[in-house]
């Protein structure tokens, strides 16, 4: 029978003699590993910033289309990396909005979508205002979709884009639950969280986002909010933009001109 | 076909990615965990705190919530997408998580009612495998017995009176330690939710306490039912004197207990009860006092669109109803049985308004979102987050006592 004195005697040898092996593992966190194996391995030079001037964009749906085939998000899947939303005041004070099919095919029909097929008719008189909004995602500052996952699979690039690890993923969909901004969903072949990455397949390579290059009204822009000289960065510096759900917290980097207060 | 789309219906303005992604087994997810911290306090009342009346079901909800246990993983599991890599929670867990701590704190947790158990029956473990090594030509399923009990005394025969003291005084210290640990696995799980700013329903910090409180309401409707059924067994198979037990008393006898230990535990549920109802109500109220941004849409859902699922279901017949029948005067085990079904049907229905309800309206704050649950299953997806997955993980945890219950008896004399 072992007594206590020698019981602990042991305890203490067993756990100093695990300590020594166990301290060259050194917990990573992905942020470091990602820096390390950049160019940089510091700061980056680079934060990626999106503009979008709802002034200028028509609802064409040529950006969404765009990015459904970047981007490679089955085209008829109910699901998309960027949409594009329409509003319509009336003068009685009534707020319709709609994004049919997430306005892939743009908007055919002035008859708002109210779902479960069925749609609303207003009469060009009674419109006080409308405008479109695209949407996409806010490349947060202080992003909760990585906050939550469980495994670290989704995290966030040194330059500010969120990115998701396909091979690590797990699938629980904490992440869509905890973005304010609807812009996550599972990606129907790969079965993993998917989310709009600025195209950064595109950025890093120089290249403009799918959606900037396909809007033919120069209504998406992207910049790099560091960089003084950036057109885009010069305009959210010096113009009047706000972005949105700023309440949440997260520091969304998509910036918008125009648009309205019943935009959310 | 998009994850969610099958079994989720849109109205009016809902952005294209969103879904009831959440869907019935995430539902039981809470469920579960609740009914597993709820059994093992109620265990611990008897271990720790010495209330003596609850002796009898002390030792039966502790091997319950053994059983219980695995069956808490197993709708995570049935809801991931890539369910092979659930393992990563536990292998490389991401601390800012609130479902990473599902690791630390599940096998915790496990550890300590594993341990707790084999000190309550480390003397008859100990008894058995003696026992069964001094008989003479065993026959395969005594020889397996053998086997299982030699390796469950972990080579410790010492069952002196000192020896046993002593394991008395680990099973209070481990209950002890069990309480706050099962807490916060089931608070825990409410934080989860809480914790989800995006989500106006969700995000309180009453959440945790709403959930461990009417996780300890579960867990006890549960092992009253559960011991009123293994009881009516015992009952009927005294009275034809068929008994495989050496312990089996008269049917009077068992009668008397029964009807004595439900008395007791259903003034803790009741006393649980209140303090669920109270937090439940203090956080509506509170809600519609403020009346913040989000609670117009909120109010839409609550007093709308789940009236039915929130005040009929939930607080009237899952609350209300059992609440009344276990205050009237001559409590019968048949009531009993009548009241914690309708209670675990309230707290499941409560699962459901949080979990099913805070995804019932849109980000924009201006569409709804209605849930279909897919019963007849026409794909794995349609079964696994269908009605026939959320049986599935109801069934297992009975067969998983069964199967306990063959080594571990929980109605035995002499244990402590």
């Amino acid at each position: 029978m072992i007594n206590r004195r020698d019981f602990l005697k042991n305890a203490v040898k067993g756990i100093a003699g695990l300590a020594l092996p166990l301290a060259a593992i050194e917990i990573v966190s992905p942020r470091k590993l990602f820096a390390a194996k950049g160019e940089t391995g510091k700061e980056s030079k680079i934060r990626w910033a999106f503009l979008v001037d709802t002034y200028k964009c028509v609802g064409c749906g040529l950006c969404v289309k765009a990015c459904k085939l970047e981007n490679e998000v089955p085209y008829d899947a109910n699901v998309t990396r960027t949409w594009v939303e329409r509003y319509v005041l009336t003068k009685d004070g009534r707020v319709f909005a709609d994004t049919p099919k997430g306005a892939r095919d743009g908007f055919t029909t002035s008859k708002i979508d109210l779902g479960e097929g069925k749609f609303q008719d207003i009469k060009k008189d009674d419109i006080q205002k409308a405008f479109f909004v695209p949407k996409l995602c806010n490349q947060c500052e202080n992003p909760p979709c990585v906050q939550v996952c469980p495994v670290g699979a989704t995290y966030q690039a040194p330059d500010g884009v969120v990115l998701v690890d396909r091979k690590w993923c797990i699938g629980c969909g904490y992440c869509i639950m905890a973005c304010p901004y609807g812009v996550r969903f599972f990606h129907p072949v790969y079965k993993v969280a998917e989310k709009c990455n600025f195209c950064y397949h595109r950025i890093t390579k120089g290249l403009k986002t799918a959606c900037v290059q396909a809007c033919p009204f120069g209504a998406r822009m992207i910049g790099n909010i560091k960089d003084p000289n950036d057109p885009v960065s010069r305009i959210i510096r010096n113009e009047r933009v706000s972005v949105l759900k700023d309440e949440y917290g997260t520091r969304p980097q998509v910036y918008y001109i125009g648009i309205s207060r019943e935009v959310i | 076909m998009v994850h969610g789309e099958a079994w989720t219906v849109k109205e009016l303005f809902v952005t294209p990615n969103e879904y009831i992604y959440w869907s019935v087994q995430i539902v039981m997810y809470p469920f579960m965990t609740g009914l597993v911290a709820g059994a093992f306090v109620l265990s611990s009342l008897y271990h720790v705190f010495g209330i003596k009346q609850l002796k009898e079901i002390a030792r039966f909800a502790l091997v319950f919530s053994l059983a219980l246990l695995p069956v808490a993983m197993m709708p995570l599991q049935l809801h991931l997408q890539q369910p092979q890599r659930g393992i990563e929670v536990f292998l490389t867990p991401h601390f800012t998580s609130a479902i990473a701590a599902f690791g630390i704190v599940f096998s915790t947790y496990g550890a300590i009612v594993a341990s707790e158990i084999w000190f309550v029956y480390r003397k008859y473990i100990v008894e058995t495998a003696l026992a069964l090594r001094n008989k003479a030509d065993k026959s395969t399923g005594e020889k397996i017995y053998h086997l299982i009990f030699s390796l469950l005394t972990l080579g410790s025969y010492d069952i002196s009176e000192k020896a046993l003291h002593q394991d008395e005084k680990a099973v209070k210290i481990l209950a002890g330690i069990g309480i706050p640990v099962a807490c916060f696995l089931h608070g825990y799980a409410g934080f989860i939710f809480g914790s989800v700013k995006a989500n106006a329903l969700w995000m309180t910090p009453l959440m945790p306490v709403i959930f461990i409180m009417s996780a300890v309401v579960s867990g006890i409707a549960l092992c009253m039912l559960t011991y009123i059924v293994v009881m009516e067994i015992r009952k009927f198979l005294a009275a034809r004197k068929k008994t495989t037990y050496e312990t089996y008393e008269s049917t009077e006898e068992i009668k008397g207990i029964e009807i004595n230990v439900i008395k007791m535990t259903a003034k803790y549920l009741l006393f649980f009860l209140i303090f669920a109802i109270s937090l439940e109500l203090l956080d509506l109220i509170f809600r519609g006092y403020t009346a913040v941004k989000t609670w117009d849409i909120l109010r839409s859902v609550i007093y709308g669109k789940d009236f039915l699922d929130i005040f009929v279901f939930q607080y009237g017949i899952g609350n209300l109803l059992p609440f009344i029948l276990f205050l009237l005067p001559g409590l019968t085990i048949r009531r009993t049985v009548v009241g914690v079904l309708l209670v675990l049907f309230g707290v499941f229905m409560m699962r459901w308004n949080v979990v099913i309800g805070g995804q019932s309206f849109s980000l924009t704050f201006a569409g709804f979102m209605h849930y279909h649950l897919p019963i007849i299953p026409h794909d794995i997806e349609t079964f696994k987050e269908g009605l026939f997955g959320a049986l599935l993980v109801i069934i297992t945890p009975f067969v998983l006592f069964w199967g306990l219950n063959k080594i571990f008896p929980v109605f035995i004399k002499e244990v402590h």
